[in-house]
């Protein structure tokens, strides 16, 4: 009586045509074998959607499916109140749930989205969490700050704070002569390339790491931007110390503008989780805590395209350009380029309501 | 709803109602925990021996690169080998963010790894799944998953160093700890990922639909049986011994259970309801007394009257 389970795994298996509807003699059984063909007919639209895009389809099915979905689902409503047949009802249920996800699937495929993104849906998202930027930003120039101080006072905090494979000529005591070298650019473009693509890999993944660690009320987020100025402000002293701080500004600008902005979104974006859930207002914690991480999700997005532009920026201009004045047009330009698509930026929006 | 529209689900834990646009109540079964764990072990599997497979790949074809200057390494070609290092090092991190992201975005909304043990994500408002909750929960696995291994793996390789790491295992292990046994701490089953992405993740139906039993059989032939001749008909007080919850366990059993269970029905069913039990006819007997019970059982339902087994 079963069907043979093979078949299912090579094509379609022939579909046995239902019996005579007269020979049922139970009203729900020809209730069923009334409707069974357009039921089949809407498993078959699904699996072939489910397997891969709408251009498979062909038109007419594709405006038939609505249709075969409300009787579907209508057929479940009715077969509920009438029939006792749970391996009918199973199916239809089974059925129903995946012409579901179908028809109310995602709305936009995924070149839409980031059309959506790129045009108004990055800057909207950012500018929702302006108050964890605000928060993020007041942290980050205080973990500088903080950097600065420890280390003015005792110069063992250098070496705690500021990682190993920094430790080059820069280190406390070190000649004017020295530290300006390690500014100096490079004399030929050969191996930045390599430079550029682990920047990135490595960027990405610790601001990746600081959005995440948000789900822990944000505290860790707050850290992780903590220590990371410490390490600027550690150097910044250091440079201070030989009068070289224009310098060093102008040599982190170039790409600091665009990474420091991706680290202090980031951290921004976790925070906004982390705070929606400690205080989540009138709604359910769970609810906030996905609508705050969906938000920051677009953000993060952004984040990495960020880290992207500030790895080759890093790699290549900050190596190459040589020249103060030079550094801060190329770090200012880029900082005003993203205030002004944050925060002038804004479109209409296409489709109201639509989105997180 | 009632329990006996929803048989057997409702006594499970896992047992969900979505509600859709047309008001009808769905109902979907929450995935296990050893599934989704097995799902993301198969996932893991399939990404580590892919990007070995890589690997191995670009070893084969580019490996001539590095032999061939290892008398004169200042003669290697370097920028050949500086673009074979920048895609390494860009297909690692794409391999590892997008082979989640593009997959659950997709319209079966599963991994390779959900595919094969049976499972999908969904939004847990019932509505559509949206690109930044696939992306939410799949960031937060970093912090889960990916970054406490390491940190393990790290001072594992510390320790047998003979450096002194202090409690930082112990910080590390709960850590890990604390993101794994989140699963167990709520209803849902939700990850942290989840939490924050508003998704679950749910069992994906795949059932088929199996043939009308009232076209087939004694059933179809009012009663009469093909072996014997012999006609079965039950009276209204034969009928009214079972209810719903029954008459399901003998659709089952009609389904696909052995001749040697239905026999055993067969016979609890004729002491039951007070029959001689006779041989040799089981199936004829069982397939009249399905369709006949089944048929007044329905007939009440469309007087509002249910009876939902046979204790009711």
């Amino acid at each position: 009586m079963k069907a043979p389970i093979l078949s299912s795994w090579f094509g379609r298996g022939e579909i046995a045509a239902p019996p005579d509807i007269a020979s049922a003699t139970l009203r729900s059984d020809r209730f069923r074998l009334e409707r069974e063909g357009e039921w089949r007919r809407l498993e078959e639209i699904v699996a072939r959607m489910e397997k891969g895009g709408l251009r498979r389809i062909a038109d007419e099915d594709l405006l038939a499916l609505p249709t075969l979905y409300r009787t579907a689902a209508s057929s479940l409503a009715v077969a509920r109140e009438t029939s006792l047949d749970a391996a009918t009802l199973a199916y239809l249920e089974g059925l129903v749930q995946r012409a579901w996800f179908q028809v109310y699937g995602p709305p936009r495929g995924f070149a839409a989205w980031l059309r959506d993104f790129l045009l108004g849906g990055w800057s909207r998202a950012v500018r929702a969490i302006w108050l964890d930027i605000c928060i993020a930003l007041f942290v980050m120039v205080a973990g500088s700050v903080v950097g600065w101080l420890l280390v003015a006072q005792d110069e063992a905090w250098y070496y705690r704070l500021v990682p190993g494979n920094f430790l080059d000529t820069r280190v406390p005591g070190a000649s004017r002569e020295e530290l300006l070298q390690s500014l100096a650019t490079e004399e030929s473009a050969a191996g930045l390339s390599t430079f550029a693509a682990q920047l990135f890999s490595n960027n990405s993944a610790v601001c990746i790491f600081a959005f995440a660690l948000g789900f822990a009320f944000g505290i860790p987020s707050l850290m992780l931007l903590v220590h990371n100025m410490a390490v600027l402000g550690a150097m910044l002293w250091l440079f201070n110390g030989q009068g070289l701080t224009l310098e060093l500004a102008a040599w982190l600008s170039v790409h600091g503008t665009t990474e420091i902005f991706g680290i202090l979104l980031s951290g921004a974006a976790g925070l906004h989780i982390g705070r929606s859930m400690a205080f989540p207002g009138s709604r359910p914690v769970l609810a906030a805590a996905s609508e705050a991480g969906q938000r920051g999700a677009v953000v993060m997005v952004g984040v990495v395209i960020m880290m992207i532009i500030a790895a080759l920026l890093e790699a290549f201009p900050r190596q190459l350009v040589d020249g103060t004045g030079a550094r801060f047009l190329i770090g200012g330009m880029m900082l005003t380029f993203w205030l002004a698509y944050f925060f002038l930026y804004r479109p209409a929006r296409q489709q109201p309501g639509d989105g997180a | 709803m009632n329990a006996a529209t929803l048989p057997g689900q409702a006594a499970d834990k896992r047992a969900r109602v979505i509600l859709t646009p047309e008001g009808l109540a769905l109902p979907v079964t929450l995935a296990s925990r050893g599934s989704r764990a097995g799902a993301l072990m198969l996932d893991v599997m399939i990404l580590l021996f892919g990007i070995i497979a890589f690997q191995l790949l670009v070893t084969w074809i580019a490996g001539g690169l590095l032999e061939g200057t290892t008398l004169d390494p200042s003669a290697a070609p370097r920028g050949a080998q500086e673009f074979l290092m920048i895609v390494l090092v860009i297909v690692y991190f794409a391999a590892w963010y997008g082979y989640f992201l593009v997959q659950e975005l997709g319209p079966r909304g599963a991994t390779l790894g959900k595919r094969m043990v049976g499972i999908r994500i969904a939004a847990r408002s019932g509505g559509s799944l949206s690109p930044e909750a696939v992306i939410a929960r799949n960031l937060i696995r970093d912090i889960e998953l990916f970054y406490p291994i390491v940190l393990i793996l790290t001072l594992l390789v510390m320790n047998a160093g003979d450096e002194d790491i202090g409690p930082l295992p112990w910080v590390a292990t709960g850590w890990f700890a604390l993101f794994l046994l989140l699963p167990f701490f709520n209803r849902d089953a939700l990850r942290a990922g989840d939490i924050v992405a508003g998704t679950w993740v749910i069992e994906r139906p795949r059932t088929k639909l199996a043939e009308a039993l009232s076209t087939q059989g004694a059933a179809a032939a009012q009663g009469a049986s093909a072996v014997t001749g012999a006609r079965y008909e039950f009276g209204e007080a034969e009928l009214s011994v079972y209810g719903e919850k029954e008459l399901q366990t003998l659709e089952k059993m009609l389904r696909d259970a052995t001749p040697e269970a239905l026999a055993a029905v067969h016979e609890t069913i004729c002491r039951k309801i007070g029959w001689n039990p006779g041989a040799g006819d089981e199936r004829a007997f069982l397939e009249a007394f399905y369709a006949q019970l089944r048929a007044k059982l329905e007939g009440d339902m469309r007087f509002g009257k249910r009876k939902a087994d046979k204790f009711s």
